[in-house]
């Protein structure tokens, strides 16, 4: 009976977390295929299903160029951040350096900054070298503010790989890239996919400095354009195609958990490395 | 392939220095088995000779060619370790081939050594087999399999039967006996903590205690004459008899060393030492029958067959003369 009981409790818990880390998303789904006021009546379950929204979302200027602005911005921010983090991570957990911990922990200290102390600083340097309105200027920024996370991660994984391994592979003759790509790498694979998706999302979401670098419509990230999305008039909050993007530009994230789902699974579980 | 001469060699990791100066001279194709307790320096020198750690001061010299900065795969060495150390990743096959890979040979050269060394050790069934699909044995074989594909001029071993039970282990190292045999030209190093390993494997046994070399000989050489007492109590199963005091001074040294074969019971009234049996081991084919004779330990005395002796009994034995080992105030052999 009391095995019932703690059963029960248990679903039922579970239940409430994932309506409640759910239902924000469903409420955007079933508000998006509405038309007209029906948006502003409140609805538990679908009762339309009206593509309008997302006709005019994609009839919209420029939101299709906004979508392969943010998949360049956030892929091109993830390559940069996971090669100079594979090989940082690499000298901070197998080099050793006079230095090294305190390097490790002015890494740690850079990434306490909030986005907006450094707002204005990162603002001159774009306007420095030149990219301003650029997309590299988010890629710079996006990498600045994704290295601290990953370096950390990959460094603590990369210090776990047995120190036998690397030097049966400098026996081997392998040099130092050659370690890294050939027998690193692919032990670090769950490390990788659970670091880079981070970066990719946290890249994808990121609104603040996406705002400040760019200034032509044509430059613009999704979650900027979604915010800048007008109605008809001024006064008026165009809900129907906010939601119809905002379900719009969840999706390619979903998809890449999807793809990655079973690396990340195995990242999680497979904690060692017994060789 | 290599004759290797260590002159002088030193490391110190910060500021503290682990080995002291060590002169030792390797011969082609011997096989050298460091021996020590742990903390004696013999891995960290066998890492020094590998090139996986560097060289603080004096000279190492593959065929009388200075390689102290040589990186180690230019300096032709093999190296099998104690947890095996294989690329969890790729199949047995690629573990074996990877060095040549990089090495860029000629793939069909590749496979042919590959197969050869995988059908030496009768590993050529596991080819596709990843390391984590074998067996603790299986997997140190595919470990010596990836050093004989190197083809190297000298072949080392760190401490490789540790993570195998008993009786993997001495199947282990009758093989490994027989990849020396097979491989005549190759220097072999060994490194181990146990000396039953160092006497069964070794052309010669360089002992090493606190960084420095406490003696090197064949295995016979040290059981038959070791230099110091260390060496004494070190080389052997059970250990020699190292008896001081009173009991030295009658043979006009600080310590005497005698092993327990090298003991007689004595049943008439002219034995050296008397004392209580307090325990006995049979093993069968022979008993040790540990013996109080007043001094810190008991006495160990060997004999051949089934004896049953019963505790408490008192008994004399005499040591035989001719096979006792004195030793001077510092410990060193005397004569």
């Amino acid at each position: 009976m009391k095995y019932y009981v703690q059963e029960t409790c248990f679903y039922l818990l579970v239940l409430i977390i994932v309506i409640a880390s759910v239902f924000p998303f469903y409420y955007a789904i079933i508000t998006s295929f509405k038309a007209g006021t029906a948006l502003f009546e409140v609805d538990y379950l679908p009762t339309s299903f009206n593509l309008a929204n997302y006709a005019e979302v994609f009839a919209s200027p420029n939101f299709i160029r906004s979508i392969f602005n943010s998949v360049f911005i956030a892929s091109a921010t993830v390559g940069f951040a996971m090669f100079l983090a594979i090989t940082a991570s690499y000298a901070l957990a197998r080099v050793r350096f006079q230095g090294r911990g305190l390097l490790l922990m002015t890494i740690l200290a850079v990434s306490m900054f909030p986005q907006i102390a450094v707002l204005a600083g990162l603002f001159e340097l774009v306007r420095f070298l030149g990219i301003f309105n650029k997309p590299w200027a988010m890629i710079l920024s996006y990498t600045i503010f994704t290295l601290p996370f990953t370096v950390w991660v990959l460094t603590t994984f990369m210090r776990d790989l047995p120190m036998e391994i690397e030097e049966a592979a400098i026996v081997d003759g392998a040099t130092p890239w050659q370690i890294i790509t050939k027998v690193f790498l692919p032990l670090l694979w769950p490390a990788l996919v659970t670091t880079g998706l981070l970066a990719f999302i946290g890249a994808w979401n990121e609104f603040l400095f996406a705002l400040t670098f760019t200034a032509s419509d044509t430059q613009r990230t999704v979650p900027v354009a979604i915010a800048l999305l007008s109605g008809s008039s001024e006064f008026e909050t165009p809900w129907g195609m906010l939601m119809a993007a905002s379900v719009i530009v969840t999706v390619p994230l979903i998809i890449l958990v999807l793809i990655f789902q079973k690396k990340i699974v195995a990242g999680l579980t497979a904690g060692g490395v017994k060789g | 392939m290599a004759q290797i001469n260590l002159k002088g060699l030193r490391k110190s990791f910060g500021s503290v220095e682990v080995i002291h100066g060590i002169d030792l001279e390797i011969r082609k194709g011997e096989f050298m088995v460091f021996v020590g307790p742990s903390g004696c320096g013999k891995s960290t020198l066998l890492r020094l000779i590998a090139g996986l750690e560097e060289i603080s001061a004096g000279d190492l010299e593959f065929d009388e060619k200075r390689v102290n900065n040589d990186v180690p795969a230019k300096r032709g060495i093999a190296m099998v370790f104690q947890s095996y150390a294989l690329y969890p990743h790729m199949s047995v096959y690629d573990n074996m081939a990877f060095g040549m890979k990089l090495a860029k040979s000629n793939p069909g050269e590749i496979k042919e050594r590959v197969h050869n060394a995988a059908k030496m050790l009768q590993i050529d069934h596991l080819m596709d087999r990843k390391p984590k699909q074998l067996s603790g044995g299986q997997r140190q074989r595919v470990a010596i399999g990836r050093a004989i594909v190197r083809d190297p001029r000298v072949f080392l071993f760190d401490e490789p039967l540790s993570n195998l039970d008993a009786a993997l282990r001495v199947a282990t190292r009758l093989e490994i006996a027989k990849l020396h045999q097979n491989m005549k030209d190759v220097t072999m190093i060994y490194v181990t903590h146990d000396q039953v390993e160092a006497m069964t494997l070794a052309d010669r046994i360089c002992v090493l205690r606190d960084g420095l070399v406490e003696q090197v000989g064949t295995p016979d050489e040290l059981y038959e004459k070791p230099a110091s007492v260390f060496v004494a109590g070190f080389i052997g199963s059970p250990k020699m008899n190292l008896l001081q005091g009173a009991f030295s001074h009658d043979f006009d040294c600080t310590t005497v060393g005698i092993r327990p074969e090298h003991i007689e019971i004595q049943t008439d009234g002219a034995a050296k030492w008397r004392g209580k049996v307090v325990h006995t081991e049979n093993l069968g084919s022979d008993s040790f029958i540990f013996v109080d004779i007043g001094h810190t330990e008991p006495v160990i005395v060997r004999q051949i067959g089934s004896h049953r002796i019963p505790v408490g009994t008192e008994i004399g034995i005499s040591p035989i003369d001719q096979h006792i080992h004195r030793f001077d105030e510092n410990d060193q052999i005397i004569g």
